[in-house]
């Protein structure tokens, strides 16, 4: 199994957020996690990734069977843990070039590997590019510096292809796309889809699912999951809305 | 979180300075002091002619009814001029024909620095002028700039071989009346830089010359002397890094350059004095009046500096802007951890009709220091439009820092232009989990980050001291930016 949280719980300033959620993921599969607003998941793709000011007050987060919550998040990064982020941020005068060779090279240099020469680096990035569909000027600007919503989206897809990560997790990543990007975003992280890797797809919005077939899908709310099953569910949870989620749990409880 | 955060910080911008080390050289030296038979002695020691023996008593005499400046955001003991060594030379002093007659032990202290002078003759055709201690021991290239007609000298040779020109030129910028350390500067100095571009020529090779502070309680009174004939063109590169050291010393340099009508000169500064300890011990002074004189039509002249060392920084490197339509430049990069203090700036002042000034300031400040930018902006009344245009940002690492701005626009002509921007920030945490989560730790992203708010300063300098100035941002916040 590649990532498998156990009973977690996760207090922000002393509010409990995430009230004990279990998830298992293994290699090659493709899950969605979807919820309303305000439910938990931005908190679960912060946690994974080791954001600071998250207490876990229970459960353990296992990944590549080994308990990951006391390693830092570069570390979970050189691990092959990715995000991609709702709200990506901007990094005034810094190139995506420039960014993105220092991470794969401290990623490398962590895994004992040669750093790669500009060259090489130049080849893999021209290679990726044509990925998302992300024009040559734009890996000269600065990190999301005026980016557009959808150039920022593509630029978290084309970071992940640079990457390579293990366990990606993409939170709202549809959020703020025309139905272009949509198309080009869904495209990228289809093409990355290996044997390997794993995916957790944070959506609200069913439409994503049109794009990429989840093999599981799971309904994230009030901290817990309180639904799983196949991309059928997603479906339903379109057509009934998240009220009738609700009333599915305060029925069974 | 907040606690987190600060803790990385202190971490990262609490490393000790990486290029303290001190070199055994023989040094001659005369008794440490302040007074006229110590000028006298210092004249007669370098062998100079009577009108500059004259200059160094007049700035004395003057430099007496001085006071010591307050005005600026600093805050440092007292200096005892007293105490100080006026005169110290490495003893073996011939010419030498080639490197091998050079003392190994200076050597050495070049290749630490990663400036030996046989790599820079080879690489990277840079002419150097090394300074260990106030008397020059090599100058390379020589030959090459001569062919152009180009003198780069140390300023006792240029005294001794050019007297014509330093008495024409000398002091015309930057008068002994200045200020106080512009007084003291001009009674004392010992050595530094000239540097003459005939009529249309270009230089072929950036000139450069490294500093460097050796002889304990040796204070350094350094003059550089720039001259840019009609249609010339000159990049000068200076750059400095001095050895640990428990005392404070005191260093106030006067830099003068003067351009004629069509000719531009550029001068790029990477400063790495020895900044002090992490409490704040130690450290070097740095009282500094630069100033050009744009005296020809269409003259140009670029400041561009990396100020990353000191303990105490006063430095306003300045435009007049005589000519009409000179244009003036000011890009900068200041950084302070630990207790650092700088106040450093700019003064543009617009007295030709048509001249243009630029101002690009960027502080960095960590630790527990003080980052003060003052400027000034004077436009007097014939200077016919022109245009001034300053932005200054401030980037905060921490919440024990301070960034000050001061700026002071001055406008005595209704047809010019003078624009103004300022802003602070700081390094968010947003920022630096995007950067962790990439795979990048906090050290290199800081110093991403930094790098990249002061790219547009860091452009502006020579392709090799960009290099040099990146590493030192970064040494100064690993060491102060990473």
């Amino acid at each position: 199994m590649l990532l498998n949280i156990r009973n977690l719980h996760v207090s922000i300033e002393g509010k409990e957020i995430i009230k004990g959620l279990d998830l298992s993921v293994n290699n090659g599969e493709v899950h969605a996690i979807m919820g309303p607003n305000g439910t938990g998941k931005s908190t679960l793709a912060a946690v994974v990734a080791g954001k600071e000011g998250y207490e876990i007050t229970e459960g353990e987060i296992l990944y590549k069977g080994k308990d990951i919550t006391d390693l830092s998040p570069e570390e979970r990064a050189c691990e092959g843990i990715f995000l991609g982020f709702q709200y990506p941020v901007e990094i005034p005068g810094v190139s995506i070039t420039n960014f993105m060779r220092t991470a794969i090279n401290e990623q490398r240099e962590y895994k004992g590997l040669k750093s790669l020469t500009a060259s090489e680096f130049l080849a893999k990035m021209e290679d990726k590019k044509k990925l998302v569909e992300i024009q040559s000027k734009l890996t000269n600007r600065s990190v999301n510096s005026g980016f557009s919503g959808g150039e920022k989206k593509k630029n978290e897809i084309f970071q992940m292809a640079l990457l390579e990560p293990t366990m990606a997790i993409l939170d709202e990543t549809d959020s703020g796309l025309d139905i272009d990007a949509l198309r080009i975003v869904a495209n990228g992280i289809n093409k990355l889809r290996t044997e390997e890797n794993a995916t957790i797809v944070i959506t609200h919005y069913q439409r994503l699912l049109d794009y990429i077939i989840p093999d599981f899908v799971h309904v994230l709310f009030e901290g817990k999951i309180v639904k799983s099953g196949g991309k059928n569910l997603a479906l339903e949870l379109e057509e009934k809305g998240y009220e009738w989620i609700k009333e599915e749990v305060e029925r069974m409880s | 979180m907040a606690k987190d955060k600060d803790k990385i910080i202190d971490k990262v911008t609490g490393d000790d300075y990486k290029y303290g080390f001190y070199t055994d050289i023989e040094t001659e030296t005369i008794p440490p002091g302040l007074n006229e038979d110590i000028i006298r002695l210092i004249s007669k020691k370098k062998n100079e002619p009577e009108f500059l023996l004259e200059f160094r008593l007049k700035a004395y005499r003057h430099f007496l009814k001085l006071q010591e400046p307050k005005w600026a955001h600093l805050k440092y003991p007292p200096v005892n001029l007293q105490d100080i060594i006026y005169y110290a030379a490495p003893k073996k002093q011939k010419e030498f024909d080639s490197l091998d007659e050079v003392d190994p032990e200076l050597l050495d202290t070049f290749n630490k620095l990663g400036i030996s002078l046989e790599e820079q003759k080879q690489l990277s055709g840079v002419a150097v002028d090394a300074i260990v201690d106030s008397v020059s021991v090599k100058t390379t290239f020589q030959d090459t700039l001569s062919k152009h007609g180009i003198i780069f000298c140390s300023f006792s040779e240029a005294v001794q071989n050019h007297p014509d020109l330093i008495k024409k030129y000398m002091a015309k910028v930057v008068p002994y009346t200045d200020n106080y350390y512009a007084a003291l500067n001009s009674a004392v100095f010992t050595d530094g830089s000239f540097c003459y571009i005939p009529k249309g020529v270009r230089c072929p090779i950036e000139l450069s010359t490294y500093f460097r502070i050796n002889a304990a309680k040796t204070g350094q009174f350094e003059r550089t002397l720039i001259i840019a004939d009609e249609g010339s063109y000159v990049s000068y590169l200076e750059g400095c890094t001095a050895p640990q050291r428990d005392e404070n010393q005191l260093h106030a340099a006067i830099v003068e350059i003067i351009v004629m009508n069509d000719a531009e000169v550029k001068y790029s500064t990477v400063q790495n004095w020895y900044p002090g300890n992490k409490k704040g011990k130690g450290g070097i002074y740095n009282f500094v009046t630069k100033r050009a004189l744009c005296k020809g039509k269409n003259s140009k002249v670029s400041w561009t500096q990396v100020e990353t060392g000191s303990a105490v920084t006063w430095k306003y490197p300045a435009c007049v802007l005589k000519g009409d339509n000179s244009v003036g430049e000011f890009y900068s990069v200041a950084v302070t951890n630990n207790y650092q203090q700088a106040d450093t700036g700019t003064k543009m002042i617009h007295i030709g009709k048509n001249t243009k000034s630029t101002i690009i300031s960027k502080g960095i400040s960590a630790g527990k220091s003080n980052n003060s930018y003052r400027g000034l902006v004077k436009v007097a009344k014939k200077a016919e439009n022109s245009r001034n245009y300053s932005q200054c940002d401030s980037l905060l690492l921490g919440d024990k820092c301070g960034a000050h701005t001061f700026p002071h626009i001055n406008t005595n002509n209704k047809s010019s232009i003078v624009e103004h921007e300022a802003t602070t920030s700081k390094i968010s945490e947003e920022q630096l989990f995007y950067c962790n989560q990439r795979g990048i730790s906090t050290e290199s992203a800081i110093g991403l980050i930094v790098n990249g708010y002061a790219k547009e300063v860091l452009n502006k300098l020579p392709m090799e001291f960009a290099v040099e100035a990146q590493k030192l941002l970064q040494i100064t916040l690993e060491g102060s930016v990473g």
